[in-house]
């Protein structure tokens, strides 16, 4: 298969473009909710129509009501989302949490609300500041038919909002998932506004009671549902990371051919020139990257776990340049709120922490590669 | 079974049986490839028959047209080739500029009679080129060159200096930037030359480098008579195809990135980089850098094949493919020590680290400087205002 876009893709990918552009701008979507100081810090209308144009099927069988589409399709979506800093819960919910729950019970469960833009999904893994899934202690002690739940989770994505919380958590068998209901018992819910207005939630867990049924996919089979998910979300990701930070440099190129100083643009200015350029060499190669990791998993590949890690940290970084060369080069105004810049900024920020950042990726890819 | 499966299968059945085994250890040094010539040096046996079997088939050009000793396959079979080539390790059966360079430039503005000519004779390895491009006047700001070409009639007259000439002193022909017009603006004067390097007149000097290697050469042309037919493309339009093969140049000089190998850093540097975690974590974050460029690298000559590339992203290619070449010769130095510093010791392979790395510090001089090919991204592709 070729490293570039299909005619479908391409296709999908204008229509997402045109969408996210006129529904999922920022000036209706990120600074309307943060101006309301939305307790979601995203909109459920928007949601559905995210559902009525299909992208929350996208990896959902199509015998399921899907679109059967792949890594590469939810990619291009979540490209024009990180485009257009749209808040929304499709990360979560359309990949990572579809992914953890496909071929279980739990699919027919949630998977209709999922394609009618209705059920918002969350994944509690991180139990401290950084992303550690290998080191997940919350416990799950078995009681009468079912467990019951301790532990603390934080930076849980849309976690004071979703319907079903995904929950990784060490029981007797090993690493067990469970598929949490809100409103449980004993789950206490503290919604946290992030630096980029996004609501994440710090989760406590004081024996929280679940059915049996709860277990999403085998008892201490969790690490491999886990790496669906982290694969899927890791990828998905980098490509709202190569969006991102594509549009950040695009609204900074447009700039330096706007502002003069010392009587000329400052675009003609070989140092902004230099840098903008190895810019977008970087973002090209995150992209390259990103497709990569996103083919390998349609593929079922052995090789996408570190090409996953690759795209992750790859993505990142460029997007992390792309951002603070961003701010640096629209200078003062770059500083301010009424300025978009800064919104790219702080977003980067919370995608770069999610999943693992730039570091955690290539100390994952050297301890895959054996060294 | 689709056509491509089955294209797959009789590829790595001929490739299993007609690729000698000599043919699949990777290559040692620059001394150590195939550069096929008019008075061919071969290392071995082996080293011959594989490029005499790839060239019968047409496979050392495996994407140019059959009638031009081509292979004549599509795209997607031509990838198939390389990854069955990869897959075995075999190595490239010959190393060209022709093939590299020239080559894609004839087929674009070559008349039928040299296409026919010359490129036959490139795809069977018959001709080692050098390529006349840069003059101790003209590096970065190459259009400035001053090699002087004049019209005598039944034949051209050429005077002047090259420098920087790639093993010119191993070279069969010349492809050659020359001034025909010294009136017209600088880019509108210059002409695409093709001559013999055994022509009265040329003579060469190798340039002694940094790494103690002499690739390059001082190339001088003292009243050298050239054939009328020999210009490539229009009288002073040369600047097009120039600029056409740089771009080539600039891809072949960017794969160097690879490193040629499929593994990691980390992998091939094994111990040093386990104890030392400062260490450790550069060459992770260069291997990051690393496979993102491959998957960068394959992305773009998937693009490039289908037509879909930017022109000015060989640019790129060649600015990111270098840049990441010479940080891996720099960790490679830093993870070997002291080892590594021993410049003529058998244990060291006659420093053969040390000279690779300073090799190295020219990739991003050559081919267009570093700076030369950002200044492309910014007006090509980011389309920034200023001269």
């Amino acid at each position: 298969m070729p490293l570039y876009l299909t005619d479908d893709q391409t296709m999908l990918r204008d229509t997402a473009r045109d969408f996210m552009a006129a529904e999922g701008a920022i000036a209706t979507q990120l600074r309307h909710w943060r101006g309301i100081n939305c307790k979601d810090g995203f909109g459920h209308g928007l949601w559905k129509q995210f559902a009525e144009m299909g992208f929350t099927g996208i990896l959902i069988d199509e015998a399921e009501g899907g679109l059967g589409l792949g890594h590469v399709e939810a990619g291009i979506v979540l490209e024009e989302i990180g485009r257009n800093l749209t808040p929304s819960p499709f990360l979560m919910t359309a990949l990572a949490f579809v992914e953890a729950v496909k071929g279980t019970t739990h699919a027919a469960r949630w998977y209709p609300g999922i394609l009618a833009g209705e059920t918002v999904a969350a994944l509690a893994l991180d139990e401290g500041a950084k992303h550690r899934p290998e080191a997940i202690a919350m416990r799950a002690e078995r009681a009468g038919n079912g467990f019951k739940l301790s532990g603390a989770k934080q930076f849980v994505v849309q976690g004071a909002s979703a319907d079903v919380t995904l929950v990784a958590a060490q029981a007797d068998e090993g690493l067990t998932l469970f598929a949490v209901e809100k409103g449980m018992a004993g789950l206490e819910v503290e919604g946290v506004r992030l630096a980029d207005s996004s609501i994440g939630a710090r989760l406590t867990f004081a024996d929280v009671e679940v059915d049996a049924d709860a277990v999403v996919g085998e008892m201490g089979g969790g690490a491999a549902v886990l790496s669906r998910v982290l694969k899927a979300g890791r990828t998905g990701a980098a490509a709202e990371l190569v969006g991102l930070g594509t549009a950040a440099m695009d609204m900074t190129v447009d700039y330096l051919k706007q502002r003069k100083q010392f009587g000329r643009l400052i675009g003609e200015f070989q140092a902004l020139q230099f840098r903008s350029a190895h810019l977008y060499s970087e973002l090209e190669i995150a992209r390259a990257a990103t497709l990569k990791a996103q083919q390998l998993l349609d593929e079922g590949s052995e090789n996408a776990e570190a090409m996953v890690s690759v795209a992750k940290a790859k993505a990142g970084r460029a997007s992390q340049l792309a951002v603070q060369e961003g701010v640096q080069m629209h200078g003062g105004i770059g500083m301010t709120d009424e300025y978009d810049i800064g919104l790219y900024m702080k977003r980067d920020r919370v995608l770069n922490e999610l999943f693992g950042d730039a570091n955690y990726h290539a100390d994952r890819l050297a301890r895959l590669k054996g060294y | 079974m689709t056509d491509l499966e089955t294209f797959r299968q009789e590829t790595r059945a001929w490739l299993e049986a007609n690729c000698p085994p000599e043919m699949r250890e990777p290559v040692r040094d620059e001394t150590d490839m195939c550069w096929g010539g008019r008075n061919p040096v071969f290392k071995n046996d082996a080293q011959k028959q594989w490029m005499e079997a790839m060239a019968a088939r047409g496979w050392t050009v495996p994407d140019w047209p059959t009638a031009y000793g081509g292979g004549g396959l599509s795209p997607e079979e031509t990838k198939i080739l390389r990854q069955e080539m990869a897959r075995i390790g075999a190595r490239n059966p010959l190393y060209s500029f022709g093939i590299s360079m020239l080559g894609p430039a004839l087929l674009k503005y070559g008349t039928e009679a040299q296409k026919t000519h010359y490129l036959t004779r490139i795809a069977r390895g018959e001709i080692r080129w050098c390529q006349g491009y840069s003059e101790p006047g003209a590096g970065s700001d190459l259009a400035s060159l001053q090699t002087k070409c004049e019209d005598k009639g039944d034949h051209w007259l050429v005077n002047g200096q090259k420098v920087w000439t790639s093993y010119a002193d191993k070279a069969d022909w010349i492809f050659c930037l020359v001034r025909t017009d010294p009136q017209a603006p600088k880019h509108q004067g210059i002409s695409f030359l093709l001559f013999d390097m055994a022509s009265p007149g040329v003579s060469t000097r190798p340039i002694l480098l940094i790494s103690g290697y002499s690739p390059f050469c001082e190339t001088f042309f003292d009243d050298v008579q050239v054939p009328k037919d020999q210009i490539v493309g229009e009288l002073n339009k040369g600047w097009d195809v120039a600029k056409y093969l740089l771009g080539h140049e600039r891809e072949m000089i960017s794969g160097m990135g690879l490193g040629g190998q499929s593994g990691t850093l980390g992998e091939a540097l094994g111990e040093a980089v386990a104890a030392d975690p400062l260490l450790r974590g550069e060459v992770a974050r260069f291997d990051v850098d690393s496979l993102a460029f491959r998957a960068m690298s394959e992305k773009f000559i998937d693009e490039l094949k289908a037509g879909k590339a930017h022109p000015a992203q060989p640019s790129m290619m060649k600015y990111a493919g270098t840049e990441l070449n010479k940080a891996r010769h720099e960790l490679v130095m830093a993870a070997g020590g002291s080892n590594t510093l021993e410049w003529e010791s058998d244990r060291s392979k006659k420093g053969k680290a040390a000279r690779e790395w300073l090799r190295t510090k020219a990739n991003s001089i050559e081919g267009g400087t570093s700076e030369i090919q950002l200044g492309i991204i910014a007006k090509r592709i980011l389309d920034l205002p200023g001269a």
